[in-house]
């Protein structure tokens, strides 16, 4: 990032208590605001309907974790950690089991690693509707969000029967995944695993959600009314999204084909046939037609998975206590919102040394200041809508 | 017994006194059947249900219920707010509604007044509204109002313009602004002028969602960005009235469109002499027909920006209506 002269102004201007100006407006949108997606709060100097400048001030929903992970064990985070990004519960764990996992030198069974994917896949799908879900509810179309929220039960029922939650999973063991279906001793003669008729299930949910895709895109993607307030709007240059460290959908959606699954290896994608979906513009426009073909390409991704999920142990052995070896490793994964990574350190004990959390909706909300300057206030509800971020995610 | 109601009524205080209790009772009943409608047939499109529980498996006491809610709410004022201005403006909003439904004829003769400027009368009565919409903004010691009520102001202005244009077509073709002459107009033409004059309707319907700030032209409450707009400060009985001048108001703007393009309380067809007791069952079903396609409208599109909106009015809309207004009246003189 240059400093150039508006960085300079934007850095220097940095103090939280405004002072009324008497030109322009401040207008304080949040921190309980219905389109803001949590508690953020946005410091906007309007003028008219323009605005001028925004601030954002997050922190409201700062919840403690990496202090947190200092002071548990490595079973203990998972399960906090997959309510970091609550709307994608299960794809928070993922990298964190992994970061843990390449420091043991643990090898995890191929039906657990297919367990995972087929999860965080599902993940994906229940928060891109979400996104579906919310995204024309914020620019006024109510109709969207009843069909995907539909769909999406089918996935989270699907979620609940694997692993017992909806939104907080907490199904990763360090090795591969808990036993399934059920709490209680997992004794050696019924060993647990996924939940009978989960296959036939699946995929009907899949050809279900690839359904409701269709009705949804028929419902908003022809829509003038939409297509007005999102194309052109809230464009996206891709080497500002890359300077700014966004990731995800919203890098895709501006042209940049960068897909953590395709260029890591923390589960076995490179087995399954899927597109990246990259945008032209990078606009709003884009950004939701992204995530659109993402819920295509993730229910072709699990239905595939399923087809081809190998026999054998949900776990692999290791050590009753567990305690990670010395060391220091950084897993990334390619989050719903973008790229979620843990940069774990380990003294060797029974938690970590150090669990740094790389979140993905921290970097893509960092563009606010430069992608809200000098658009209109109905525009600001759907640039930030687009960027679809969760403050669980931003503050951790 | 009919010689005796005829004796009653002309006396002109007790016929005022009718007139007025039967439009205190009919602008409530209109509005909670409205909304009433409005929540079913939106749950419809929801794959919902929609009220349920009020009053057996139905849920029709559920607006009935609600408006009981209101009533006995706190009322309560923001301390900073202009407190005459703040009581006056959902006042303002609810009478120019009814004042609406004086022009309305439901039947030959059953019209509460026929003015023989009904059209000019109804239009700006209609337009008192957007001064209650800026008073409740700009008293309500609220920088959310504010910007709601600025936005009505605009909003609602720029697209009175289209809704007066848009009838003065009609208004050509029949030769009289009285809203009995129009429908009498249309009888003795044999058609309804929608089919001639189906540019001035298309403009009429989308001026009037515009006027009654429905989706798409939901800026000014724009419940996702401002929470309720110039509404916002507004609760109990006070938010009760807007909630009423909507419904009321999406009423008489069906009304109007289906007196003065889709024939008032006539169908093609059916003979005068049956029109006292069909005629309004004819009129209310057409502005179902019509309060149907707005409902469908609110929850189909998302909404205009402020700015797309004045775009669609002043460069769209009213050119539009002016070249219709140019050609009807040249086909009028020349045909």
């Amino acid at each position: 990032m240059t400093l150039d002269a508006d960085t300079m102004r934007h850095l220097s201007e940095v103090q939280v208590s405004v002072e009324l100006e008497t030109e322009e407006m401040t207008l304080n949108i949040g921190p309980q605001h219905p389109s803001t997606h949590g508690v953020l709060r946005l410091v906007a100097k309007v003028d008219g309907e323009r605005c001028t400048d925004v601030r954002p001030v997050i922190g409201y929903m700062h919840r403690g974790y990496e202090k947190l992970s200092e002071v548990r064990t490595y079973p203990q985070i998972t399960t906090i950690v997959n309510r970091i990004d609550w709307v994608a519960g299960y794809a928070n764990e993922v990298p964190f089991i992994v970061a843990a996992e390449k420091l043991m030198e643990v090898e995890v069974p191929e039906r657990a690693q297919y367990i995972r994917l087929i999860l965080t896949e599902m993940a994906r799908i229940a928060s891109h509707l979400v996104f579906m879900a919310s995204y024309p509810l914020e620019l006024g179309a109510a109709t969207p969000m009843f069909f995907a929220l539909r769909e999406r039960e089918r996935v989270l029922d699907l979620l609940e029967g694997v692993t017992g939650g909806r939104f907080h999973p907490n199904f990763n063991r360090i090795g591969g995944v808990k036993p399934a279906a059920g709490s209680g001793p997992t004794t050696k003669k019924t060993p647990q695993d996924l939940p009978a008729g989960f296959y036939a299930e699946t995929r009907q949910a899949m050809e279900r959600v690839l359904e409701v895709c269709d009705e949804i895109e028929d419902l908003v993607a022809g829509n003038e009314i939409i297509l007005a307030r999102t194309k052109g709007i809230g464009l996206l240059p891709p080497e500002v999204a890359a300077s700014y460290g966004v990731s995800g959908p919203n890098l895709r959606a501006s042209g940049v084909a960068f897909d953590l699954r395709k260029a890591e290896h923390y589960l076995p994608y490179d087995r399954f046939d899927f597109e990246v979906v990259v945008g032209e513009h990078g606009d709003c426009w884009d950004r939701w037609w992204v995530r659109l073909e993402e819920i295509r390409e993730a229910a072709k991704i699990v239905i595939q998975a399923i087809d081809g999920i190998p026999a054998g142990p949900l776990r692999a052995k290791v050590p009753k206590v567990i305690k990670v070896p010395k060391g220091e490793t950084y897993v990334r994964a390619e989050n719903p919102k973008g790229e979620m990574g843990y940069y774990l350190v380990s003294e060797g004990g029974q938690g970590p040394y150090r669990l740094k959390i790389r979140s993905a909706s921290f970097s893509n909300i960092s563009i606010l200041p430069w992608i809200l300057e000098g658009v209109l206030v109905p525009d600001i509800i759907a640039i930030m809508g687009s960027l679809d971020f969760v403050l669980g995610d931003v503050d951790r | 017994m009919s010689s005796f109601l005829s004796d009653l009524f002309s006396n002109f205080w007790v016929a005022l006194a009718g007139k007025l209790l039967l439009v205190a009772t009919l602008v409530p009943l209109i509005g909670m059947v409205l909304g009433f409608a409005e929540m079913k047939l939106s749950a419809k499109m929801q794959s919902r249900v929609g009220p349920y529980f009020a009053g057996g498996r139905w849920g029709w006491a559920q607006l009935i219920a609600d408006g009981i809610k209101f009533f006995q709410k706190e009322d309560i004022i923001p301390e900073d707010a202009d407190r005459p201005v703040f009581k006056l403006a959902p006042v303002l909003v609810l009478v120019s509604t009814v004042a609406l439904f004086v022009v309305i004829p439901f039947g030959p003769g059953l019209i509460f007044r026929d003015l023989s400027v009904g059209v000019f009368y109804a239009l700006a009565i209609s337009s008192l509204s957007t001064i209650g919409v800026l008073m409740a903004g700009w008293s309500s010691a609220n920088k959310y109002s504010l910007i709601g009520g600025l936005r009505a102001a605009g909003q609602l202005i720029a697209y009175e313009l289209p809704l007066v244009l848009a009838v003065v077509g009609s208004v050509i073709m029949a030769g009289t602004m009285s809203m009995q002459g129009i429908v009498q107009a249309q009888i003795d033409a044999g058609y309804p002028y929608v089919i001639l004059q189906f540019v001035g309707f298309g403009i009429f319907f989308v001026a009037s969602l515009a006027e009654l700030t429905r989706i798409p032209f939901d800026m000014p409450i724009a419940e996702s960005e401002l929470v309720m707009g110039y509404v916002t400060e507004y609760s109990g009985f006070r938010f009760l009235f807007f909630f009423l001048a909507e419904f009321a108001n999406m009423f008489t703007l069906a009304a109007i469109a289906a007196t003065l393009f889709l024939g008032g309380y006539w169908l093609p067809g059916i003979p005068e002499s049956v029109l006292d007791f069909a005629g309004p069952v004819i009129l209310v079903l057409k502005v179902f027909v019509l309060v149907f396609a707005m409902i469908w409208f609110r929850w189909t599109f998302p909404r205009f920006r402020e700015d797309q909106l004045q775009t669609l009015a002043w460069k769209w809309l009213i050119p539009l209506a002016l070249t219709n207004i140019a050609v009807t009246a040249v086909l009028k003189v020349v045909l």
